[in-house]
């Protein structure tokens, strides 16, 4: 009786969590009278059907979309050129760096996106896209090194070794031993920025001018109603995250 | 292609390595991330500290411009006014961190110590919801916690709430929000931590006449920690400084200092006020962050 406890904590626990996302899914069915999408009242498939009807959710998607990419690419290779140095080498200012790196995770989002918003205006540039990318890239770029550094911290030098033994220079080395090993780690620290990036609401709210991203277009409509397109929408995100997500573990099983 | 051709770096490389040396290369690396990191947060930052030592030049008009006054009255002036605010962001975040906790630690140890084959399978379950937008989840709690949803009325026939009791727009929506969003920051140091702890010496101290508590207690509990600190640390942290919880799923009377800062920032535009709140709200975490980084050491930071 016992050990049965744990496991049915854990199916309990696994509930609890899945509840919320169980709402949304179900919301994106239901048959809502009015602006207001909080009360059941039954089930239809219309906002399925109608899913671009309110353009705006759309185009909010296409930019958040478009900032991530950009955000988590910058961010990846700046961050994995730090982790590069704070693994391979011993240099002075090793500290500086890890604490450099440490304090944007430790800060709140509402300082890292106020102190922005307060260096665009002193320096007069307008906020919009660029500046929101400028921001994620800021705090992706912690998340990187930890991920890169994760990876090439268990990694195996003798194979570099073996290369330059059989006369490859420190370039080729790197470029056709080095970095494809490595690659795994650096997708897989491009992807957490993607999803970071996509999901920031108190950074890009600070930051964002004129521009709407998904997260923001969820806030301007959560007060006068959201749109059940909205609920359609996170659905399909997180279906496809989901379906990603067992791909990629499936693809890896097969590999090994 | 001779040998010794092909050993030879490309001519960049060599001059790189002809006039700065091989010592340089590391910094090389560090300079593109880090002069962004320069540029975009710790100036950023430092100018914040300015503002909030500011006073618009002309009372009440914030297009005047302002001045640098060293007004260290703006931080106690700022206090004062938002008191209630700030004691109720700690106190929220402070109560959601150790319901996260509560909740985390035994689904953490029940994967790790439970999960056998499954463990990958499971953590991904764990992570699963939180691939949902942040905002749509708090939404969801929103309708969870509706005055007509069953939770209420199921509290209501227990007796946990009174027959008009409600759960939106009270601490408690907003602390279960909390709780909730930040959930996954609290599981994955737990899990990574306990999961590292060699079975054996479990096994060790039963084999000592250890009861599975004092086992726990002695044993798990202490190997344990740094995952509960930095569990704990990535939970408190953002939580003490959200305002989406609070928005969405409380009134006024719940706001937070989060809130306080957005609105002095994006509509009062009183920004001495808003930077002291922010610098105010960031000291305070390092004070609780410093004493950690002395016990572990910068490098146990990142990773």
């Amino acid at each position: 009786m016992r050990r049965r406890v744990l496991p049915l904590y854990a199916a309990l626990a696994l509930a609890y969590l899945f509840l919320p996302v169980a709402v949304v899914i179900l919301f994106s069915f239901n048959d809502n009278q009015g602006r207001f999408n909080f009360t059941w009242q039954g089930f239809t498939l219309k906002h399925w059907a109608g899913a671009f009807d309110v353009p705006a959710i759309f185009d909010s998607l296409l930019v958040s979309l478009r900032i991530a990419f950009f955000a988590a690419l910058a961010a990846t290779i700046l961050g994995t050129l730090i982790a590069l140095a704070l693994v391979r080498y011993y240099f002075r200012g090793r500290s500086t760096t890890n604490l450099l790196l440490f304090l944007p995770m430790a800060t709140p989002e509402v300082v890292l996106g106020s102190s922005l918003l307060a260096f665009f205006l002193t320096l007069r540039v307008a906020t919009g896209f660029w500046t929101i990318v400028i921001a994620h890239i800021m705090f992706n770029i912690s998340y990187v090194v930890v991920t890169v550094k994760a990876r090439l911290t268990g990694f195996d030098r003798h194979l570099e070794e073996a290369a330059m033994d059989l006369y490859a220079n420190e370039w080729q080395t790197f470029r056709k031993v080095t970095l494809p090993m490595i690659m795994p780690g650096v997708f897989a620290a491009f992807l957490l920025g993607f999803a970071l990036s996509f999901d920031d609401f108190i950074i890009t709210n600070f930051n964002s001018g004129a521009t709407v991203t998904f997260p923001l277009y969820i806030w301007g409509a959560a007060r006068v109603g959201v749109p059940p397109q909205v609920n359609v929408f996170g659905t399909a995100i997180f279906v496809i995250t989901v379906s990603l997500m067992f791909v990629n573990l499936w693809a890896q099983r097969r590999r090994a | 292609m001779t040998t010794e051709a092909a050993r030879r770096p490309p001519g960049w490389a060599r001059w790189i390595r002809a006039k700065l040396g091989r010592r340089a290369v590391p910094y090389l690396l560090l300079i593109p991330g880090g002069l962004w990191l320069l540029a975009f947060y710790v100036i950023p930052v430092a100018q914040l500290a300015g503002v909030s030592l500011q006073e618009p030049l002309q009372a009440g008009n914030p297009q005047a411009g302002y001045e640098l006054t060293w007004r260290w009255a703006n931080y106690s002036d700022a206090f004062s006014d938002f008191s209630g605010q700030f004691y109720r962001s700690f106190l929220y975040a402070g109560v959601a961190t150790i319901a996260a906790l509560l909740i985390a630690y035994p689904l953490a140890y029940a994967i790790a110590f439970r999960g056998g084959r499954y463990k990958n399978l499971l953590l991904v379950l764990v992570l699963m919801p939180f691939l949902t937008p942040f905002l749509l989840r708090t939404l969801a709690w929103k309708v969870i916690l509706a005055d007509s949803g069953w939770v209420v009325e199921g509290m209501q026939s227990i007796g946990l709430l009174p027959s008009n009791g409600r759960l939106l727009a009270t601490g408690w929506a907003v602390i279960a929000g909390i709780t909730y969003n930040f959930l996954a920051f609290m599981t994955l140091p737990l899990y990574v931590s306990l999961e590292k702890i060699d079975p054996s010496l479990i096994e060790a101290a039963n084999d000592l006449y250890a009861s599975p508590a004092t086992a726990f207690r002695k044993v798990t509990l202490p190997l344990s920690m740094p995952g509960v600190v930095a569990g704990t640390l990535l939970t408190f942290i953002p939580a003490a400084g959200d305002y989406i919880n609070a928005q969405l799923l409380g009134n006024p009377q719940q706001f937070m200092i989060g809130n306080v800062i957005d609105s002095r920032f994006l509509r009062v535009l009183d920004y001495p006020t808003a930077a002291a709140l922010s610098f105010t709200l960031m000291l305070v975490i390092l004070a609780l962050i410093i004493p950690y980084v002395r016990a572990a050491g910068t490098e146990e930071l990142v990773a």
